[in-house]
C-alpha cells in the first residue's frame, strides 16, 4: 500500500514547517537487513529513546508517519528531571535557549488571587523548574540531532500497519509513498502516541480512568505584558463552574486551555465564532484585551490510563502509548522523557549482551509502578480541576469558596506536578541493609542530584552513558584499592568518580576526580571517607554504602543488569 | 454510634443550623452543607470519627 502524507507545511501563525523528504530505504530496494531496533514513532519519546540507544552504541531505525513535526504546542512544558536526561543525551543547548524557564503560578477565584505556588528551586540548580516550549521545537531540536547521528535511521513518511514477531525478531509491515516493505529488527518500540495503532494491533487494554469532562487547547499569538507562570482561574463569569489556564510560551504564543460546559460537543467548542468569543472573554479577564489571531485549537478529555504491562516479547511501549495522562502538572511528556530514560540503557545492553533478558521485564516493572504512582497524583488534581461528579464539584466549590476568608483549604489548590520517580522496590536494587545504614543522601531507587561543584561543572556532567561508582574520600582512603581492582575487572562497564575530599593530593585509578570542595557533595550524600554510590546509566541510585567490599559491588552490578553472574 | 450530649446542646446546634441553611436559601443550601462539613472536617482532624458520621447520616435518606 501507498502511504501518502500530507507535503504541504501546516498551517501557523508562528512556526516554519519545514517538509522532510522521504528517502527509500534498502528495504525497497530489496535489502532485508535485520536491525538492533524499531522505533515506532518520532514524538519526543520516540526520537530521545533513538538519541539514547545511539549513546550507547546501538543503532536504530526511527519511523514517523508524516513528514514534518507535530501541530500544535501539545506537550508544551518541561519540568526539570526532563532537562537533565536531555542534558544526560547532550541536546539540552537548544531548548534552554528557545524556552522560557518559569518557577510558579497563581490561581484565583471570583477576581481575587486565591493561591500561589512557587516550585522548590535551590540556589546552584542548573535548569529551572519548568521550561515552557512548544512541541514543533522538542520534535525539531531532537529530530535535527536524529537525522546528524549516524547511528539513527531516521524515516519520514513511513507509517505501520502490521507487527508480528517471534523469538528471533520484530516484523513491522511499513507503507510510504514509494510502496510497502517489512522492516526486520531485534527488538521494537512503540512510541506512536496516544492512539497508537501497536497498541491496537496487539489488542492491548489499557487500565485505570476516564474523566468525563472535555477541555479546549488554543494556541494564539499575542504580545500579552505578562511574565511566564502558570495563571488558573476557577469558576470565571464567563465559564461559570469550569476553569482556565493560561500559560506563555516562546514567540508571543500562548496556551489557553478551558473546560467545556458539559452539554456540548468538540464541534461546537471549535466553532471558530463561539470560539473567538471565549478567546476575547478569557483575555478581558486576564486583563488584557488585545489583538490575537488563533495558531491552533483542540479538544481533549483528561484520562489516567495506562497498560499493565508496558513489554511484550520484544516490543516496549512507552510514552502515550503506554500511558495516557491528564494535562494537569504536565506529565504527558515528562513521563515519557522518563520512560526513554529508563529504557534506553536497559534495551542497548540487553543488545550488548551485558543484561539479562530480566533487564527489560525491570523497564515495565520500574515505569508501570512510577505511572500508577502519576496516575493516582494526576487523579488527584484532575478531580480537583474537573470534578467527575455533584458530589466531587460540590465539595470543590467548598474549598475554592473558603479561600476567600479561610486559608485551610488552599493547599488543595495545590497543582502536583511531574516530579523525577524512586524505583525504591526495584528488583534492579541491591543491598537494603547498606542503604538503611545511610542518614541522608539519595536513597537507592532515587535520582542523583545535579549538585553543582566548586568549579562550576555540575555532578550529571562528570556521568557517562554507563555505570559509575561514585566514591569518597582521598586516594589514601583505605580499601579503595581493592574496590577499583574489581571495578577494573567488571565485565559490565563501570566509571569510577572521585569525589576527592578538599585539600588531597590527585589520587591514582580512578576513571575521573573531582575536588568535592567544602565537602559539599559528600555531606548531600550522607558520605563519610571510603562511602560508595552505585549509579545506573540512566542516573538512578541502585545501591550504596558507607564501606563497599569488592564483592558486594560485583553482585550489585550483576543484580543491577539482571544478569546471572 | 454518634454519641449523646445534652438535648439542649443539640438543640441549640440544629436551631443554629436551621438557620444557617435557610439563610443560605435553597439555591446555595447544598454549597453551604458542604462548607460546613469540610470546616467541621478540618476542627476535627480525625477522618475516622468523620467516616463514622458520613456513614450515620447515609443511613435512612
Amino acid at each position: 500500500m501507498v502511504h501518502c502524507p500530507d507535503t504541504s507545511p501546516r498551517p501557523s501563525t508562528f512556526y516554519d514547517y519545514r517538509v522532510h523528504p522521504f528517502r527509500a530505504p534498502d528495504e525497497l530496494r530489496g535489502g532485508a537487513e535485520r536491525h538492533s531496533v524499531a522505533i515506532v514513532g518520532a514524538g519526543p519519546t520516540g526520537l530521545l529513546t533513538a538519541i539514547g540507544l545511539a549513546q550507547h552504541g546501538v543503532h536504530s531505525v526511527v519511523l514517523a508517519q508524516d513528514v514534518q513535526v507535530s501541530h500544535g504546542s501539545r506537550a508544551a512544558v518541561l519540568v526539570r528531571r526532563s532537562m537533565e536526561i536531555l542534558q544526560r543525551r547532550g541536546v539540552v543547548d537548544p531548548f534552554a535557549g528557545k524556552g522560557l524557564p518559569w518557577s510558579g503560578g497563581r490561581s484565583f477565584y471570583r477576581g481575587q488571587e486565591v493561591y500561589r505556588m512557587t516550585m522548590p528551586h535551590e540556589e546552584g540548580q542548573r535548569h529551572p523548574p519548568a521550561t515552557n516550549v512548544q512541541q514543533q521545537y522538542i520534535e525539531e531540536f531532537l529530530s535535527d540531532v536524529a537525522e546528524r547521528e549516524p547511528l539513527i535511521d531516521l524515516r519520514w513518511g513511513s507509517r505501520v500497519t502490521s507487527f508480528e514477531q517471534d523469538g528471533e525478531e520484530a516484523r513491522l509491515g511499513v507503507d510510504t509513498p514509494e510502496g510497502a516493505y517489512m522492516l526486520r529488527a531485534s527488538y521494537a518500540v512503540a512510541a506512536d502516541g496516544g492512539r497508537s495503532d501497536l497498541r491496537r494491533m496487539l489488542g492491548l487494554r489499557m487500565e485505570g480512568r476516564a474523566y468525563s469532562g472535555r477541555f479546549v487547547i488554543a494556541d494564539i499569538r499575542i504580545d500579552l505584558p505578562l511574565p511566564t507562570e502558570r495563571l488558573c482561574y476557577f469558576d470565571p463569569d464567563w465559564n461559570p463552574g469550569n476553569n482556565v489556564l493560561v500559560h506563555r510560551m516562546p514567540d508571543s504564543l500562548w496556551r489557553i486551555d478551558f473546560r467545556l460546559p458539559d452539554d456540548e460537543t468538540p464541534e461546537q467548542a471549535l466553532e471558530p465564532e463561539l470560539l473567538r468569543q471565549r478567546i476575547e472573554l478569557t483575555l478581558r479577564m486576564v486583563g488584557h484585551p488585545l489583538p490575537w489571531t488563533l495558531d491552533w485549537a483542540t479538544v481533549y478529555s483528561a484520562s489516567a490510563l495506562t497498560l499493565p504491562r508496558y513489554v511484550h516479547g520484544r516490543l516496549a511501549f512507552v510514552g502515550d502509548a503506554a500511558h495516557l495522562l491528564p494535562i494537569f502538572g504536565v506529565r504527558g511528556a515528562n513521563t515519557g522523557i522518563q520512560d526513554s530514560d529508563n529504557l534506553a540503557w536497559k534495551l542497548a545492553y540487553v543488545l550488548r549482551g551485558l543484561g539479562g533478558p530480566g533487564l527489560l521485564e525491570s523497564y515495565s516493572d520500574e515505569r508501570v509502578e512510577a505511572v500508577r504512582e502519576i496516575c493516582e497524583e494526576a487523579g488527584k488534581s484532575t478531580r480537583f480541576m474537573t470534578p467527575p461528579s455533584r458530589g466531587y464539584r460540590l465539595m470543590r466549590d467548598a474549598a475554592l469558596s473558603f479561600t476567600l476568608s479561610e486559608a485551610f483549604t488552599k493547599d488543595l489548590l495545590h497543582w502536583r506536578t511531574a516530579r523525577p520517580h524512586d524505583y525504591r522496590t526495584s528488583l534492579l536494587n541491591s543491598d537494603p541493609a547498606a542503604d538503611a545504614a545511610f542518614t541522608s543522601g539519595p536513597r537507592f531507587g532515587a535520582p542523583v542530584p545535579d549538585i553543582r561543584l566548586a568549579d562550576g561543572s555540575h555532578l550529571l556532567d562528570h556521568l557517562g552513558p554507563d555505570f559509575h561508582l561514585i566514591c569518597f574520600g582521598d586516594g589514601d582512603t583505605q580499601g579503595m584499592g581493592d574496590l577499583l581492582k574489581a571495578a577494573r575487572r567488571s565485565r559490565i562497564p563501570l566509571r569510577v568518580l572521585l569525589l576527592r575530599r578538599e585539600g588531597t593530593p590527585p589520587a591514582t585509578g580512578y576513571d575521573a576526580q573531582v575536588e568535592d570542595t567544602g565537602s559539599n557533595v559528600a555531606d548531600r550524600f550522607g558520605a563519610l571517607p571510603g562511602t560508595a554510590y552505585l549509579v545506573r546509566p540512566d542516573g538512578h541510585v541502585c545501591a550504596r554504602w558507607l564501606r563497599p567490599e569488592p564483592a558486594a559491588l560485583k553482585q550489585a552490578l550483576a543484580v543491577a543488569c539482571a544478569a546471572q553472574e | 454510634m454518634i454519641p449523646q450530649i445534652p438535648v439542649t446542646t443539640l438543640e441549640a446546634a440544629s436551631d443554629l443550623l436551621a438557620e444557617a441553611i435557610d439563610s443560605a436559601g435553597p439555591e446555595k443550601e447544598a454549597l453551604f452543607l458542604a462548607k460546613l462539613a469540610l470546616a467541621l472536617a478540618a476542627h476535627l482532624d480525625d477522618n475516622a470519627v468523620l467516616g463514622t458520621a458520613v456513614a450515620a447520616a447515609l443511613a435512612d435518606l
